[in-house]
């Protein structure tokens, strides 16, 4: 980490509502053309995954991931605020869970009822 | 790498805007039909146009193809009431409606949607929404019809609400739309109505728009013009950065549709009605918090020890068995569900719900915070239905809901979701993921909007009016496609006759001179979302749930400063920020005419919700009528309408007849 520093506005708040993997993503902006209120913008450079300008924007509908043609580029987050609201309790057992816990239980594979998204 | 943060920590310079900038840049379109706003009521109306056919242009301030109030998905379809099961009439749903609310929505939208609800729906299906149980998931189950396949919501003996997989209900007419040849105009935000010869009141000729990515300017002439645009999310309260996740309106709502139309002097109805509503706010993400009401409708709600709070049929008697939540009460003929704009469900069309005393029980110790909502005390069915398949394609749940709980591990076989910890007042009502929440949302509220005729027509000629937010008093995801269906045949029919429109050249130069005028300010001055906390400051102080003349004509008042003061300097540093901006225009035009319909109300009115310190009786009977206001030059007028007017002259006296008479047109 370099020791220098630069004059920066306080990140936006909330600052992650979608990460990019850049592993998975090829840049392909079709999460920056669908997405309703353009809290995205396409990077300079080609096949980079887009720059989240206006992440206050976001309304949380999911819309950049269902349109993502390669599943796991983007992961969809809740603000914080969200995330340490969304608590659950274990029947059997009385533990608590959280979303974005650390070591969360395993995942649950079941997928929704009826046909999934075209990708 | 992906905020703008990291960017200029590794280049050191800003990105330059990555669209082409061409501020100024005229381009015309012409066509027969002009629908602005892209959500599913628009691009159904520009479906139905098409179909009947006009050429058609689409204009939406995001992109149509995922946008809106209703772009994020849809899990139940109310008032399907000529569906082969439903055991309920157009004519008794609408009634029930008109009662629950005394007269106060609208009786044209509610009549038809429940004529021609689902056949809507049946094309809906044949653009490949699935709405049946077509893999027989749940053959058996007491909400399905084995026969159809179709399975029912809220009121399982009646079958009027349709539970669909509409997760992708959204792209699918989008598709369609593009099939048919209608021109979409995404990212392209409508700033004013043109009308003949720029006369305020004249017949409506197209309409102005801004593109927020380019900049360029858009002067659309049309012979019908159909307003389907959203509501007005950002009025009363305004803080993206905590309220954005927690809305069932997005950014883009910000009352443009209406704000067109007033200043182009379309009269408007029940624009009083408009005040702090549910589902904005300050609240949690939508149904992410464990809740009975709505999509989460008849889930057992157990207190911290597991004690289960009971619930009540409409007459308020005790239910005994999970299965009778799902009923019409004890001597009730049916009941309404949740979620179509009424406010006040009359006792005899009411929903089960939990005990209504909850709060007073929870304050007395009688049942213990937090609360859960227990999935697993219901039938295997019920509970796969309601979280697998209601809560994988209601709006903002596919992904945010399913798909972010599932890979975090919740399993609704053996968890149990905690509702929020609240005060005890706040749990009078078992839409728990709104409790604590503040702020106007035109779509939930079912307030004020264009006054319409039976053909869905405004009082300018060549101007329509559909969805949830421009009709006043409507409601529901399928009410906007069956609204807008029919709006669109009635504005290609007319456009048939229609001459050729004339924009006023006047007229257009001086919206162009208005809208760039934020890309002309200097730096120093105020930014769109500075302007927007103050719209939001002023209107929840002086036009909140208590309203009386002095704070509202101060209100008023204010609101002109910021448009003459604030409002003339905005900034915009692109044309992100110039839409943002001059939705903030339309915003104080919004408010404007809120209070100016408050104004006009000198009466306390509990169907309403409107309060007048100035006027405290409720209910008075001569103040029990429509009010509808418009803008004559810069002066509101109202007059009176009774509140049946759809059923007086010259219309027909009974619903069937008007219906009869107007629904073909063009058909």
């Amino acid at each position: 980490m370099s020791a220098k520093a630069y004059m920066m506005p306080n990140p936006a708040t909330p600052n992650k509502g979608m990460k990019f993997d850049p592993a998975i993503c090829i840049g392909c902006n079709q999460c920056v053309d669908v997405c309703p209120t353009d809290v995205m913008m396409p990077h300079p450079e080609a096949q980079k995954p887009p720059i989240v300008l206006y992440p206050e924007e976001c309304w949380f509908c999911g819309a950049c991931v269902e349109e993502c043609p390669c599943p796991g580029a983007i992961i969809f987050s809740h603000p914080v605020a969200t995330q340490i609201s969304v608590n659950w309790k274990r029947k059997e057992t009385g533990e608590y869970f959280r979303l974005g816990m650390k070591n969360p239980p395993p995942p649950n594979l079941r997928p929704p009822s009826g046909g999934v998204a075209k990708r | 790498m992906t905020t703008w943060n990291e960017y200029i920590e590794e280049h050191g310079t800003a990105p330059e805007w990555p669209y082409p900038i061409r501020y100024e840049q005229e381009n015309v379109v012409s066509v027969d039909v002009l629908v602005v706003g892209g959500g599913v009521a628009g691009c159904r109306a520009a479906i139905s146009a098409a179909q009947h056919g006009a050429t058609v242009a689409l204009v939406e301030s995001g992109n149509a193809k995922r946008s809106g109030a209703g772009g994020a998905g849809v899990d139940h379809w109310h008032g399907a009431c000529t569906n082969p099961c439903s055991k309920v009439t157009p004519l008794d749903y609408t009634q029930a409606c008109l009662e629950s609310m005394h007269g106060y929505t609208n009786g044209i939208a509610r009549y038809i949607i429940c004529k021609e609800g689902w056949d809507t729906l049946l094309e809906c299906e044949a653009m490949g929404v699935q709405i049946r149980d077509v893999h027989d998931e749940f053959k058996g189950a007491e909400f399905r019809d084995d026969e159809t396949k179709l399975m029912f919501g809220y009121d399982y003996e009646n079958r009027h609400v349709v539970r669909v997989w509409g997760f992708d209900i959204k792209p699918r007419i989008y598709e369609e739309a593009k099939r048919l040849g209608v021109q979409i105009y995404n990212r392209t935000l409508v700033t004013s109505l043109l009308t003949d010869q720029g006369r305020q009141g004249a017949k409506v000729v197209g309409a102005t728009g801004v593109n927020s990515r380019t900049g360029e300017f858009y002067v659309f002439q049309s012979k019908a013009t159909i307003i389907a645009s959203g509501g007005g999310g950002r009025l009363f309260s305004f803080a993206p950065e905590v309220t954005a996740a927690g809305s069932m309106g997005n950014m883009n709502a910000s009352g443009g549709g209406h704000a067109i139309g007033w200043k182009a002097g379309a009269e408007f109805g029940l624009m009083e009605q408009t005040g702090p509503g549910r589902l904005a706010g300050f609240g949690y993400a939508p149904y992410s918090m464990g809740g009975a009401h709505n999509t989460w409708h008849g889930v057992s709600i157990v207190d911290a020890d597991g004690k289960e709070v009971p619930w009540v049929d409409a007459y308020g008697n005790q239910l005994d068995t999970v299965d009778q939540r799902f009923l019409p009460g004890r001597g009730q003929r049916f009941n309404l569900g949740a979620g179509i704009g009424i406010t006040i469900e009359g006792q005899d069309y009411r929903t089960c719900e939990l005990a209504r005393d909850l709060p007073e029980r929870i304050r007395r110790g009688e049942f213990k915070l937090p609360l859960y909502a227990d999935l697993t005390r219901l039938s295997a069915m019920e509970r796969r239905c309601i979280f697998g398949m209601m809560l994988g394609n209601e709006g903002k749940t596919r992904i945010p809901i399913y798909e972010t709980f599932t890979k975090a591990g919740f399993d609704p076989d053996k968890d149990m979701l905690q509702a929020p910890v609240a005060l005890p007042e706040a749990y009078r009502h078992a839409n728990f993921w709104s409790i604590a929440t503040m702020g106007t949302n035109l779509r939930s509220a079912a307030g004020g909007g264009y006054l319409v005729d039976w053909n869905l027509q405004c009082s300018l000629e060549g101007l329509y009016a559909a969805g949830g937010a421009p009709i006043f008093g409507s409601g529901c995801h399928g009410e906007s496609h069956t609204t807008g269906r029919y709006a669109g045949r009635h504005a290609a029919a007319y456009a048939k006759t229609a001459t050729e429109p004339v924009p006023d050249r006047r007229q257009v130069e001086a919206e162009k001179k208005l809208v760039y005028g934020p890309t002309k300010q200097s730096r120093n001055s105020v930014g769109w979302k500075e302007l927007n906390y103050a719209i939001a400051r002023v209107m929840t102080d002086y036009c909140g749930k208590y309203k009386s003349e002095l704070p509202l004509s101060r209100g008023l008042s204010l609101l002109n400063e910021l448009k003459e003061n604030e409002g003339a300097s905005l900034y915009a540093a692109n044309p992100h920020e110039l839409g943002r901006a001059l939705e903030c225009l339309s915003l104080i035009t919004l408010g404007e005419m809120i209070m100016h319909a408050s104004l006009a109300r000198k009466a306390s009115n509990a169907w309403l919700d409107f309060y007048r310190f100035d006027y405290p009786q409720m209910d008075p009977p001569e103040w029990e009528k429509l009010l509808p206001i418009r803008l004559e030059g810069n002066s509101p007028k109202t007059r009176e309408l009774p509140l049946d007017f759809h059923l007086k002259a010259p219309y027909a006296s009974s619903y069937e007849e008007n219906y009869q008479r107007h629904a073909t047109v063009g058909a």
